[in-house]
């Protein structure tokens, strides 16, 4: 049967098809939505860890339990997997295990855009790169043989074009006849001191020998012969562009991009007069090319920075003659300057009110990687830094170490109750042991928004919809030892200013939980609407106090010049009432 | 050059069932027999961000993104958002809009104007300009929610893509109990 699926969509059925016993990921884009389809497959247990590193290692125990494992995450996840990752590449698996790294090249969603094809030659594992969803299922199922038949975890990469974009995907039946898993002693093999690690490292050496000498002839890395005068090597979703752009040239597609199959590299070479590689950010294939004393082109025509696009590889071999331009080189048609249209926090989301009172409070802000990072975004224009995922609780105990005690004052963390389980939690302690005199923020809002609304161990609920324990943070931070923990009400202003300005003051540790949930929450009795607000047109004065929140359901209707009244959309407005408390003329009122 | 690919956008702000449309739109042409890919991005362009969806058809399509100059059909579902994405359209393009304007923070907060001649600039360059009251259509068909389904409508025309198909779409990805109206929604679409 066909199904359109999106990359992600088929890499879920390909491991229901390869017979996957455990699922397990933190999620983030552009990953999230693998382990989301995965649950609609019987006969895999599949869950959200606190982060990608526990995911990996949910992972790990589960292949060397003797069932075959996925995990899933987005580039930067791989950075907190990476210290499991690199000695799992010298136990080796017992079932097999795929780990799936969604890159972001243009940085659509992340905060960097690190080519992950790095970490599958770091690591010394075999990388595969799918080029659209047919190959996401098809890799994925071949990933798990791989695995078990190389003795190694597979690392899959996919991009945000390959991870959403659609195509047509030919579905099969899921394998059968995997042995049972069991409990399989073999601590030479696992338990990983110097003496057995030394005994690994040349197995793997070897390992990679015999995966570069397999891709030498693997069906996956494709040698297509046309137009002898040009080939180009490349893989992903880079192959979709050049077969769109430079349809006629010889193409050698890598299935697998790690470790690279030098004898087919040699060949493709001696049959083309003049060979380039196509791959988006680094030179990673490029390099290894040249090292093989191979003359090639590649970043010197095409960019570093950013994802490529078929007007990106039009340009680049039109510009040495290689094709025709066309009307795709016009100077970009865009009538007049429009309005941008950046994302904004939703009416009615509970950090609104925090960003606003931090930004009053002049504070010095700390910020993670949420929705909340929008509250960088004027008019709240509240944060200072965003590294990563949970960098605001050891950064806030950092800048205090360094500035005087005045300043120390201004000091906020703030992070989401996701976040701050993934990795805020060891930068709290950090805070207490050394008595930092900052505090933190902890919004919580009941579920991982940014993503799109995954449950956390502080929601109370599994990715697979049952209720569970939820995770108490208050009791948590005090069990850490903080010993001011404040729970305040996000949607009272007075209060939360006057909380938030307080616990700045304090010259130790301490902690605010905001406790509304997101709007987003379809589960019943978390999210309720409240009591719709109006502007009442006669008292509005057109002061604009109100827009300073950035409520995307508060409308500036101008009447002449600058003059103006405000004006809420029933539709959109939620019924939080911050607006209501910043208004001095009373002018927004409640709907009776 | 594929010439025998068919390009369709489909543009707007998050939260206005760009997706679902476009999976509808692909679907149809699976349905047909087509190869089809469709690619546009999630994550931060929920929150109330511009959308642009790519949906391509054909014998064999490689690449998943529409290529710059090369859009054939631009399916509106806003305004501004129409005007945004023309520089991937070829020129004779056909461009179809919703007569909807959603305003962006800048304009909310009274630090931008809303261009107010858009239609008029979309045509100065695209003459075969459609503009849809999507809204009062679907409000006639019986629910206002199906606006999308009259602008897909008006899209089927300009695809040699038979009746049966879009039904069989519909029946697929809309649920039971809204079918009826989406037919009618469409039809009316259709017959713009």
């Amino acid at each position: 049967m066909k199904e359109i699926l999106s990359g992600n969509e088929a890499i879920a059925r390909g491991a229901f098809e390869a017979g996957v016993k455990v699922a397990s990921a933190y999620p983030g884009t552009p990953s999230t939505e693998i382990l989301e389809n995965i649950v609609a497959y019987p006969g895999i247990d599949a869950s959200w860890a606190p982060n990608e590193k526990v995911a990996l290692e949910v992972g790990i125990g589960a292949s060397f339990g003797g069932g075959r494992a996925l995990v899933t995450m987005k580039h930067v996840g791989v950075n907190v997997a990476a210290d499991p990752l690199f000695t799992l590449s010298y136990t080796g698996v017992n079932g097999g295990l795929v780990l799936v790294t969604a890159d972001d090249p243009e940085m659509h969603s992340s905060q960097n855009e690190q080519d992950n094809r790095n970490y599958a030659k770091f690591a010394k594992v075999p990388m595969l790169e799918p080029a659209d969803s047919r190959e996401c299922k098809e890799f994925t199922r071949l990933a798990f043989e791989l695995s078990e038949r190389f003795d190694t975890p597979v690392m899959l990469r996919t991009t945000t074009r390959s991870s959403h974009g659609k195509s047509i995907v030919e579905l099969s039946e899921p394998v059968t006849g995997l042995p049972e898993p069991k409990l399989v002693r073999n601590a030479a093999k696992l338990v990983m001191l110097p003496g057995n690690a030394r005994v690994r490292h040349p197995f793997i050496e070897e390992r990679t020998r015999r995966l570069a000498e397999y891709g030498d002839s693997a069906v996956i890395n494709r040698l297509e012969l046309r137009d002898p005068t040009v080939g180009v090597i490349t893989s992903g979703v880079p192959y979709q562009y050049v077969r769109e752009v430079l349809p006629n040239v010889s193409t050698l597609k890598l299935g697998m991009v790690h470790p690279l199959p030098a004898t087919l590299i040699r060949e493709f070479a001696a049959k083309v007069e003049r060979l380039f590689v196509v791959e988006e950010l680094d030179p990673f294939i490029e390099e290894q090319v040249k090292a093989m004393g191979l003359t090639v082109v590649g970043k010197e025509i095409l960019p570093l920075c950013g994802e490529l696009s078929p007007a990106i590889v039009r340009r680049a071999f039109a510009g040495i003659g290689i094709v025709g331009a066309t009307h795709a080189l016009l100077p970009p048609f865009i009538p007049i300057d429009l309005p941008g249209r950046p994302p904004n926090m939703c009416p009615g989301c509970p950090h609104r009110g925090v960003f606003f009172t931090l930004n009053q409070l002049k504070a010095y802000v700390t910020g993670d990687i949420g929705c909340y990072t929008l509250g960088f975004m004027p008019p709240l224009s509240a944060m200072d830094t965003c590294i990563c995922m949970g960098a605001s609780v050891g950064m806030a105990a950092g800048v205090a170490k360094v500035v005087s005690a005045e300043e120390q004052q201004k000091i906020v963390g703030v992070i989401g109750d996701s976040t701050f389980l993934h990795t805020g939690i060891n930068g709290l302690m950090e805070m207490v042991y050394n008595q930092s005199p900052a505090t933190l923020i902890i919004l919580d809002n009941r579920i991982t928004a940014m993503t799109g609304r995954q449950d956390n161990p502080a929601s109370g609920f599994t990715l697979m919809d049952a209720p569970t324990h939820r995770i108490d943070l208050a009791l948590l931070c005090s069990a850490l030892g903080v010993k001011h923990v404040r729970t305040i009400d996000p949607f009272d202003l007075a209060e939360t200013k006057s909380v938030i300005s307080e616990e700045m003051n304090r010259p130790e540790p301490s902690v605010i939980i905001t406790d509304k949930p997101c709007v987003l929450v379809k589960r019943e009795g978390v999210f309720e609407k409240g009591v719709l607000l109006e502007v009442c047109e006669e008292s509005c004065v057109g002061c604009r106090a109100c827009l300073k929140i950035g409520c995307p359901a508060i409308e500036w209707l101008p009447t002449d010049g600058k003059k103006g009244k405000s004006h809420i959309d029933p539709l959109l407005c939620s019924g939080c009432a911050v607006c209501h408390q910043l208004c001095k003329f009373d002018a927004i009122g409640r709907v009776i | 050059m594929n010439s025998t690919v068919t390009n369709i956008l489909l543009v707007g702000v998050g939260g206005q069932g760009i997706l679902l449309a476009s999976e509808i739109l692909a679907e149809t042409v699976m349905l047909a027999g087509y190869d089809v890919k469709k690619s546009e991005i999630h994550g931060m362009s929920q929150r109330g961000g511009s959308v642009v969806s790519h949906v391509r058809y054909g014998r064999e399509v490689f690449s998943p993104t529409v290529p710059e100059g090369e859009g054939d059909i631009l399916f509106g579902f806003e305004l501004m958002e129409s005007c945004r994405y023309l520089q991937l359209m070829k020129p004779g393009g056909k461009v179809i809009a919703n007569d909807l304007k959603i305003q962006p923070p800048a304009v909310l907060s009274g630090q931008m104007a809303y261009p107010d001649n858009l239609p008029e600039l979309i045509r100065s360059r695209f003459p075969d300009f459609l503009l849809v009251d999507g809204q009062q259509l679907a409000t006639q068909a019986g629910n206002p929610r199906a606006a999308n389904t009259v602008l897909l409508g008006a899209v089927s025309r300009l695809l040699d893509i038979p009746e049966e198909f879009w039904f069989k779409a519909l029946e697929r990805m809309v649920p039971a109990k809204a079918l009826e109206v989406n037919r009618k929604a469409f039809l009316m679409g259709r017959e713009l």
